[in-house]
């Protein structure tokens, strides 16, 4: 029994010693490096989750909504929670599949990275945020999802805002659309990361873009404690989400809805029509009162993701590249639309208002005779006719002798070529600075743009000049290319003659924009300032409240007489009475509603002409400029007279609607919204 | 006269409670200190399984109340019978233990949690064999190794056939655990033998001999890949659990943070930030000893290692007081048990054992387990109560 008793003697040390290493561990754990514990305890159990904030409406200027918010299940995907799972997050999505009756391919699909080589349905967003997978979820799904978290860790389904579009495709362009944030965004500006929850969506285009900032708001902050799952078990300390502000436009719903039905008859009525604009102004603010572009597209197909069969079709040539507004970023010649600027810069150049000048039907240019449309002679005309009618022979012959008077073809050191320089005075040539993304500069031909064009073009000119276009197939074209690559090399810096003659009516080099002519024509019968248009009013927030007025500023001033501006008035007032447009207008109470305008119809080398019409109302104290472009639309007068017209009917109320009843006037007496409106919950 | 001085036969009441009684002569600081354990143990079972169940948060902890109640009856039954009789009956008590470890790996047993260790009873209840085989292979072993020619002066040391029929023995109920597989209860049955042969007597260079075999035996397992890739992973983790932090590292990482989180005065009962989120696995089991640390702190787990160094000091203090061969070897087995299992649940919580499934001694929630604990304690107080000098 001693050696027995010696041995359990043995057993208390060892069970002495046991007890004192495990107290010394616990105390090392506890007590030295408890903090450390405490520290990363914290961090594996508290999660900061950003709330999103509401994104504010965009309202018409009567406080009607153009886009507003819907709320909507979606259920989410966190991609890094997945992959970090044994088999890749492959059975997680196999049950949600059968929860959301989605094939697992397809989700598969939703949730990798878009690259290159991986075409959409793919996540174009951060990897770090929960990609949306489906939206419109019934809430049975998601409370599937949400009840039964072990079985789908690092799925999420919750309660969204999704855009609304309650007028349709109406003004699809300018309103804009809206796009996850990419990672290289989030990581490119400095505080986006604060500002943009997960699941944030930034403004792409239009006046999303634009007023992203704004409409946004600021995202809550909740700092939660979440189990092993990632469950949220309590919520520790919460900063409410400040929803974003309210965008109130100048663009009236009820007109917007009037020119896009008017740009559909003209595309129908011209069927090889393959793009139209139209532009309503305010002529005293310079806002935009309607703005529409042919073709359009539903804006719908942005929510939730676009499929990348719709996402290919909105960018190909098929469907005419939907999401290009005309209206700012389509540039086309602008025929005689342009006189208004030709004939200023006439006056301005010395030549007599009141003068008399001879109307041939061709007026001939170094040996090349430039005719009148249909061969028109008027004989000696003023400039009120010229204009009313349309007289090109009288803008030639201006456009020849400046040229003459500035060297011809050996200019002088210091040329004053007043008609380019006038119609950059009218804005041409640059971009109006429109609070729209996207916008085209157009183009007014001078003679340091023709050196700045042949400086960079010289080399591969001459080049083609020597060894001409041996990869072209037919010898009669590669022939053609080579000499015109001779021409150019020769003599690409001469400004020729024939060019001052095209550039006087508003043809060859000349490109506008169609929302640069109409702020033209709105400088011209305004008060003389050329302005930078804008569509969005006000920034109001969510209760009410006037935030900030945008302001639209003025960017310069016509360089002639008010006299001048009144004599071109009356000339296009007498256009739809007595002018071009007189058939177009035939039959509209000109008595009751007094129109102006002028109608354009540029050539475009193998296509239609583009059809234009600029247009004001009333004529003799105008408030309102519409201009309308069909591009390959044939006659000024023949297309975008016509869709004018409708437009003035609409806003005017003449006429007979398409249910026969009297029409009601969209604006009463023409007459745009003074005042900002009152905002009222629904309306958001 | 012999009524006179005839010794009044005591009222019922008087010998169960009265001086000299059984109740009276049990050593209350041992049943004190697992009483203590047992409370403790319920509240933290309490804290770890109240989030499984929001409709009745309470449902694990009266269960496990239950398995107390049941596990006292069982000790009061087994204290007052005399120890002897385990002697006698060792072997149907290991028979039996045996048959159990047959059934779980025939048809009829069932798997819980992953492992493949029960046999369901039916109404809720299941019983782990594995537990059971702890006392019986104890029990069997003393009485193997103790000659039962006991007379006069008793040999000091065991017999060679006695010696071999305990590894055969152990071998066998070893086997059987290990088919289910419960690494864990086999260390505790092996390392439990160990002990025991070594207190039987054997001689030293054996001890050495035995030593050097267990070292051997040990690498050619691991050598030879008998142990599952997961069990290897476990000893891995051990050496640097950042190897695989969401993986077998992911236990022990969780089990230190939330241990470690608890610093002096722990978060509070029911306050554990990290048990709230069931961040550590097996919690109201295995890791029962994570929530001590988490919501009661250092005080707490402290307390909670020095009522398990009181059970088993007084246990040692016991055997070392008996008078026989056989009892001392029973106590002086059942502590070397209870020991080792109380090293290799709080070590492995604090990161100085690999990650093996044995439950803490008289804390872990378990239904089998806290009979056999109970039925361990028992037989150490009967063993008390007849080798104590009247």
């Amino acid at each position: 029994m001693t050696r027995l008793r010696g041995r359990l003697l043995v057993l208390q040390v060892l069970v002495i010693a046991m007890i004192v290493v495990l107290v010394v561990r616990l105390w090392q754990v506890q007590v030295v490096q408890g903090p450390r514990f405490v520290t990363v305890a914290t961090e594996t159990r508290t999660r900061e989750v950003r709330v999103p904030a509401l994104r504010g409406a965009i309202l018409d200027s009567s406080g009607r909504p153009l886009v507003r918010n819907r709320t909507t299940l979606v259920v989410s995907v966190d991609r890094g929670r997945l992959e970090r799972m044994p088999d890749g997050g492959d059975a997680v999505l196999r049950r949600l599949s059968a929860v959301l009756k989605v094939p697992v391919t397809k989700l598969k699909q939703e949730i990798r990275a878009c690259g290159p080589g991986v075409s959409r349905p793919c996540w174009p967003g951060s990897p770090y945020t929960p990609i949306p997978v489906a939206t419109n979820v019934n809430p049975r799904a998601a409370l599937q999802i949400l009840e039964r978290q072990e079985d789908f860790p690092g799925i999420t389904a919750d309660i969204q805002a999704i855009r609304d579009y309650p007028n349709g495709k109406d003004a699809a362009q300018l309103l804009g659309y809206l796009q996850p944030v990419t990672q290289s965004e989030l990581e490119k500006r400095e505080g986006l990361k604060a500002n943009y929850s997960g699941v944030d969506l930034i403004g792409r285009d239009g006046l999303e873009r634009t007023y992203d900032a704004a409409l946004r708001g600021t995202p809550g902050l909740r700092n939660v404690q979440v189990d092993r799952m990632g469950k949220v078990i309590t919520v520790n300390q919460q900063s409410d989400p400040v929803p974003g502000d309210i965008l109130v436009t100048s663009i009236d719903a009820k007109v917007q809805r009037i020119v896009e039905k008017s740009l559909d008859q003209a595309m129908r009525e011209v069927p090889r029509s393959d793009g139209a604009a139209g532009v309503v102004l305010d002529i005293k603010t310079g806002r935009v009162i309607a703005m529409a572009s042919r073709p359009t597209y539903d804006p719908k197909v942005w929510t939730g993701g676009i499929s990348e069969k719709d996402y290919r079709w909105l960018l190909s040539e098929k469907s005419g590249k939907p999401l290009v507004s005309r209206a700012i970023a389509g540039e086309y010649a602008p025929g005689s639309t342009f006189k208004i600027s030709s004939v200023s810069a006439m006056v301005a150049d010395g030549q007599p208002l009141h003068g008399t000048y001879q109307c041939p039907s061709s007026y001939t240019v170094e040996g090349r005779a430039y005719p009148n449309a249909g061969g028109m002679s008027l004989g000696a005309i003023s400039l009120h006719t010229a204009l009313v009618k349309s007289c090109d022979t009288v803008f030639y012959k201006a456009g020849y002798e400046e040229w003459l008077r500035d060297g011809g073809k050996t200019p002088k050191a210091k040329v004053k070529e007043p008609m380019p320089t006038m119609a950059k005075a009218y804005g041409f040539g640059r971009r109006t600075g429109i609070d729209l993304p996207g916008e085209s500069p157009g183009r007014i031909p001078t003679r340091a743009w023709k050196l700045d064009l042949y400086n960079s073009t010289k080399a591969e000119m001459c080049k083609r000049a020597k060894i001409g276009y041996p990869e072209m197939k037919n010898q009669n074209q590669a022939a053609y290319a080579k000499r015109l690559a001779r021409e150019h090399c020769l003599e690409g810096m001469i400004f020729h003659a024939y060019e001052a003659v095209n550039l006087s009516i508003g043809q060859g080099d000349v490109l506008v924009t169609p929302l640069q002519l109409a702020r033209a024509y709105a400088a011209l019968l305004g008060d003389g300032n050329v302005r930078s248009p804008r569509v969005g009013w006000a920034l109001m927030r969510p209760d009410g409240t006037l935030k900030q007025e945008i302001p639209v500023p003025v960017e310069g001033r016509l360089p002639i007489s008010d006299e001048t501006r009144e004599y071109i008035r009356k000339a296009l007032a007498e256009v739809p009475s007595e002018g071009t447009a007189a058939g177009a207008f035939r039959g509209f109470p000109l008595n009751v509603v007094k129109i102006g305008g002028k109608t354009g119809t540029a050539e475009v080398y193998g296509k239609a002409d583009t059809s234009w019409f600029a247009s004001f109302a009333p004529a003799d104290k105008p408030r309102l400029v519409t201009v309308v472009m069909v591009a390959q639309g044939g006659f000024g007068a023949s297309t975008a007279a016509p869709a004018v017209r409708r437009i003035w009917e609409g806003i005017y109320g003449i006429g007979k609607g398409d249910d026969g009843k009297p029409r009601q006037p969209a604006l009463p007496d023409g007459k745009p919204v003074t005042r900002l409106p009152a905002i009222s919950r629904e309306s958001q | 006269m012999t009524d006179a001085i005839g010794v009044r036969r005591r009222s019922f009441a008087s010998r169960v409670v009265g001086r000299g009684s059984v109740v009276w002569r049990m050593d209350w600081l041992l049943f004190g200190a697992v009483a203590a354990l047992s409370l403790i143990g319920t509240l933290l079972v309490w804290s770890a399984t109240r989030t499984w169940s929001s409709i009745e948060p309470t449902g694990m902890a009266k269960k496990h109340v239950l398995n107390l109640l049941i596990g006292l009856a069982i000790y009061s039954a087994v204290a007052v019978c005399d120890y002897r009789w385990l002697r006698t009956y060792a072997p149907v008590l290991y028979g039996i233990a045996v048959l159990g470890l047959i059934l779980v790996i025939s048809p009829m047993g069932s798997t819980v949690n992953g492992h493949h260790s029960w046999i369901l009873l039916g109404g809720g209840f299941a019983l782990q064999p594995a537990e059971l085989m702890k006392p019986a292979l104890v029990v069997m072993l003393a009485r193997l190794l103790v000659p039962t020619s006991e007379k006069g002066k008793a040999k000091d040391r065991p017999r060679a056939t006695g010696v071999a029929l305990s590894l055969a023995a152990v071998g066998a109920a070893a086997v059987l655990v290990m088919m289910q597989p419960d690494l864990g209860t086999t260390m505790v049955l092996v390392a439990t033998t160990g002990a025991i042969i070594v207190f039987a007597g054997i001689r030293k260079r054996w001890v050495v001999v035995g030593l050097l075999l267990a070292g051997v035996a040990a690498v050619a397992v691991w050598s030879l890949g008998l142990l599952k890739p997961y069990q290897v992973a476990r000893f891995t983790a051990l050496i640097d659990p950042s190897s695989d932090p969401r993986g077998v590292g992911y236990n022990s990482t969780q089990a230190l943070v939330a241990i470690g989180s608890g610093e002096v005065f722990g978060k509070g009962l029911f306050h554990g930030g990290q048990t709230t989120g069931r961040f550590v696995p097996e919690q109201h089991t295995d890791f029962i000893f994570t929530v001590a640390g988490e919501e009661l702190g250092f005080v707490g787990s402290v307390t909670v290692v020095a009522l398990l160094g009181v059970v088993l000091l007084r246990g040692v203090r016991i055997a070392r007081m008996c008078n026989d061969r056989f009892s001392a070897l029973v106590s002086g087995g059942i502590i070397a048990w209870l020991a080792f299992q109380t090293l290799v649940n709080v070590g492995m919580t604090i990161g100085i054992m690999p990650i093996t499934g044995v439950p803490l001694p008289f804390v872990s929630y378990g239904g089998t387990a806290t009979f056999a604990n109970m039925m361990a304690v028992a037989i150490l107080q009967a063993i008390h109560l007849r080798s104590r000098p009247v």
